[in-house]
């Protein structure tokens, strides 16, 4: 057999470019933290485009009553997979490839803890990602939501083979994030430069932290009730089917259990990242640094007690429902607690109106009205007469990107710089934000009144009410603009990495130990690293006579 | 340590599985259409001597690791050979018991009693076949001499997995088996 020679990276690592001079295979092979990082997020564009396409098309059917643009069947596929691929293969590499690259950065370390795991966590979710995908082609996609509840989940009520590749698409996904969780924890509680306490951790690290813990909790459940779909499916078991003695609610316990932590899973690191962001644009320290920490904790202890209140409407009895609304109100309190933290850090800051910056205060906005629609849910009535209507939609869009992909912009702004080596130009970034802001409110807002006058979600098309056509095509339009902010922003980032601005080491004048190192970040990360003595090292020792740690004394 | 830290992780996120799992069967239990008839058709003395089994198959494994933190490198290697033979009878046992049920037409398909008891003792069954391939690797490596001269933390790392493994049947067999005996 002829030997296949792995070519190691013998320079600085190239930059976002996939063509570097040893190609294709080094990508593929490599094990390092930087490139998975990478990696994880071209991956994660990719679904964007992906996704996005499915809800162009989706917004084109919904744009005028009555309309046959595309039929039931596909609508059914394209929301499903819309969903699906924005939460587990959008959302999801985005968040886990800033973490790869930036947390052994960010605390002093040269690589993960286990850096073969590591590119086994990210091969798995490519690998969970195109299997899913390649149910287009094995006769049909799922189509039964992405929370895809029973019976429609059974083999009688769609019997292509779409669930089955859904199951084992995220069942391989899963499994490369939980192995990628462990890794984190591992990382962050071992490889630390000694110098760096767990009070001295930036609450980007601690955040990740907490979420990883929240990983490994929560992904079991979706594990157990996706291998449990599949006994169904393949073998005839009996979970779900009532009718030969399974549960429905089982599948909705399960996929809720797992479901409602996915959504403190995708949030958490985002605070972490607007954590990071909000002092070195207001070039003041983090206002409250315990209550950031100790919310975190908080939210991450609660998410499991809330689970029901996606179930209201299934009949539980007063007392179930009267105990997770309680619970469901409780929650809203740290993350509350959160934002008056950054609102603080704000207060009387040097603030640098960066696009970095707009997003994290555009995020604080954009994630209150999210929040206070989710609280209204909360509310066993009000969710009854709401629920499986477009207020949900509208609901879960304002935290889903005015929260998370807002967060994931934001890091991407701050942290491009170092990844790269370039700048993104600032001018057009600012562009992009107003077209995407805009396009994203505009989308959104009328979704919640389309859904209080009673339009429901997931089905293809509807009747000529009055206001529906109108609040509908002007929702189109939103998506519309949104669609061309993302194809302005993929722009921007191309031409960044062809003739881009070089960017110094540490262009924003920043905190932690990421910004020490050059942009790019040489083959290893450090040499040596300097004491930690406070959460803002770099600062320190760029302002010895101003440091934290002389302060706090 | 980051490698027993890593495990414990792992233990953690499998006990979890196990929990919806057993959760399931809990579940269904209390539902019509659980045909609690076919409980009787498990044999609990049969499966309480395999249980044993398994469960000193935990006491040998553990003896295997002091002697190995000990340096006895002979020592360690009988109670590893001890603990694969336990582990393995176990194994046998409960594919004896699930022929027995084929037999009597119990399948995955016959009732909700069926899917979630071949569910949950397949994939408690799966862990200790996955465990036992684990402690074989171990084994040969120490016939090999890889153990000889250095020390590692991989028999203490293995150790927290089968040590999981054996008490999550604990918990399978009072609920599977003990509990619906007594009422």
């Amino acid at each position: 057999m002829e030997e296949i020679h792995l070519p190691e990276p013998d320079k600085p690592l190239p930059d976002l470019n996939i063509s570097n001079s040893q190609g294709i295979l080094q990508w593929i092979s490599s094990v390092d933290h930087k490139q998975i990082g990478i990696m994880y997020l071209w991956l994660s564009v990719l679904f964007l485009l992906t996704g996005g396409s499915e809800i162009l098309l989706m917004r084109l059917q919904l744009a005028v009553p009555n309309n046959h643009f595309i039929g039931p069947e596909m609508y059914n596929q394209l929301f499903t997979m819309h969903g699906t691929t924005m939460i587990f293969f959008v959302a999801m590499p985005a968040i886990f490839g800033f973490a790869t690259y930036f947390i052994p950065l960010m605390i002093g370390a040269n690589d993960m803890a286990f850096p073969r795991l590591n590119a086994f966590s990210f091969w798995a979710t490519f690998s969970g990602g195109f299997l899913l995908y390649f149910s287009f082609l094995a006769g049909g996609a799922p189509d039964a939501g992405w929370f895809n509840y029973a019976p429609l989940n059974q083999y009688n009520y769609s019997s292509s083979p779409g669930i089955d590749y859904y199951c084992s698409g995220l069942l391989l996904a899963g499994t490369g994030t939980v192995t990628a969780s462990i890794n984190f924890i591992v990382t962050i509680l071992k490889y630390r430069v000694s110098s760096m306490g767990l009070n001295q951790m930036p609450l980007y690290i601690w955040m990740m932290l907490i979420n990883s813990f929240l990983v490994l909790a929560a992904f079991p459940s979706l594990n157990a009730a996706l291998l449990m779909l599949l006994a169904d499916r393949q073998l005839h078991a009996h979970f779900f089917s009532a009718s030969s003695g399974g549960s429905a609610l089982l599948w909705q316990h399960l996929f809720w259990l797992f479901g409602h932590p996915e959504v403190y899973i995708v949030i958490l690191p985002i605070f972490g990242i607007f954590s990071e962001v909000f002092p070195v644009f207001s070039r003041k320290a983090i206002f409250g640094y315990g209550f950031v920490v100790g919310s975190g904790i908080a939210i991450a202890l609660l998410a499991f007690g809330v689970w029901v209140h996606h179930m209201f409407a299934t009949g539980l009895g007063n007392t179930v429902n009267g105990f997770f609304a309680a619970s469901s109100l409780l929650i809203g309190i740290p993350t509350g607690v959160k934002i008056f933290n950054w609102l603080a850090t704000m207060h009387g800051g040097a603030i640098r109106f960066t696009v970095s910056m707009m997003f994290a205060i555009a995020f604080l906005i954009e994630f209150t009205i999210g929040g206070l629609s989710g609280i209204s849910f909360a509310i066993v009535p009000i969710d009854l007469q709401l629920t499986d209507t477009y207020y949900v939609v509208a609901h879960l869009h304002y935290v889903f990107i005015g929260g998370t992909i807002f967060g994931l912009l934001s890091g991407l702004f701050y942290w491009f710089p170092k990844m790269s080596g370039r700048m993104l130009n600032e001018r057009w970034g600012k562009w992009f934000f107003w077209l995407f802001v805009a396009g994203f409110n505009i989308t959104f807002l009328v979704q919640h009144a389309l859904g209080a006058m009673g339009m429901t979600r997931r089905v293809y098309t509807y009747p000529n009410l009055a206001g529906w056509g109108i609040l509908n095509l002007i929702s189109t339009t939103g998506a519309f603009i949104m669609a061309i902010a993302v194809g302005l922003l993929i722009y921007i980032i191309i031409k960044a990495m062809g003739n881009g601005v070089k960017a110094p080491g540490d262009p924003w004048d920043a905190n932690t130990l990421e910004w020490t190192t050059s942009s790019t970040p040489g083959l290893k990360n450090f040499e040596q690293v300097m004491q930690v003595r406070s959460t803002r090292p770099y600062r320190d020792y760029k302002r010895p006579d101003d440091a934290d740690w002389k302060k706090n004394r | 340590m980051e490698y027993k830290l890593m495990m414990k992780l792992v233990v953690g996120t499998e006990a979890m599985f196990f929990v919806c799992l057993m959760m399931a069967f809990i579940y269904f239990s209390l539902l019509p259409g659980f045909a609690p008839h076919q409980l009787h058709d498990l044999d609990i003395k049969a499966t309480g001597f395999f249980s044993i089994m398994l469960f000193s198959s935990s006491f040998t494994y553990w003896r295997a690791e002091t002697n190995f933190n000990n340096g006895r490198l002979k020592r360690f290697k009988c109670w590893v050979l001890l603990t694969l033979a336990l582990g393995s009878t176990f194994l046998i046992g409960q594919c004896n018991e699930y022929l027995k049920l084929l037999h009597n037409d119990i399948t995955i398909s016959s009732s909700t009693f069926g899917t979630s008891f071949f569910t949950l003792t397949g994939f408690h069954g799966l862990h200790v076949f996955v465990g036992l391939i684990i402690i074989s690797i171990v084994t040969c490596l120490a016939f090999l001499g890889d153990y000889d001269h250095s020390k590692s933390s991989v028999v203490s790392t293995v150790g927290i997995y089968w040590h999981f493994v054996d008490i999550v049947w604990l918990f399978v067999f009072f609920i599977v088996y003990v509990i619906p005996h007594l009422t």
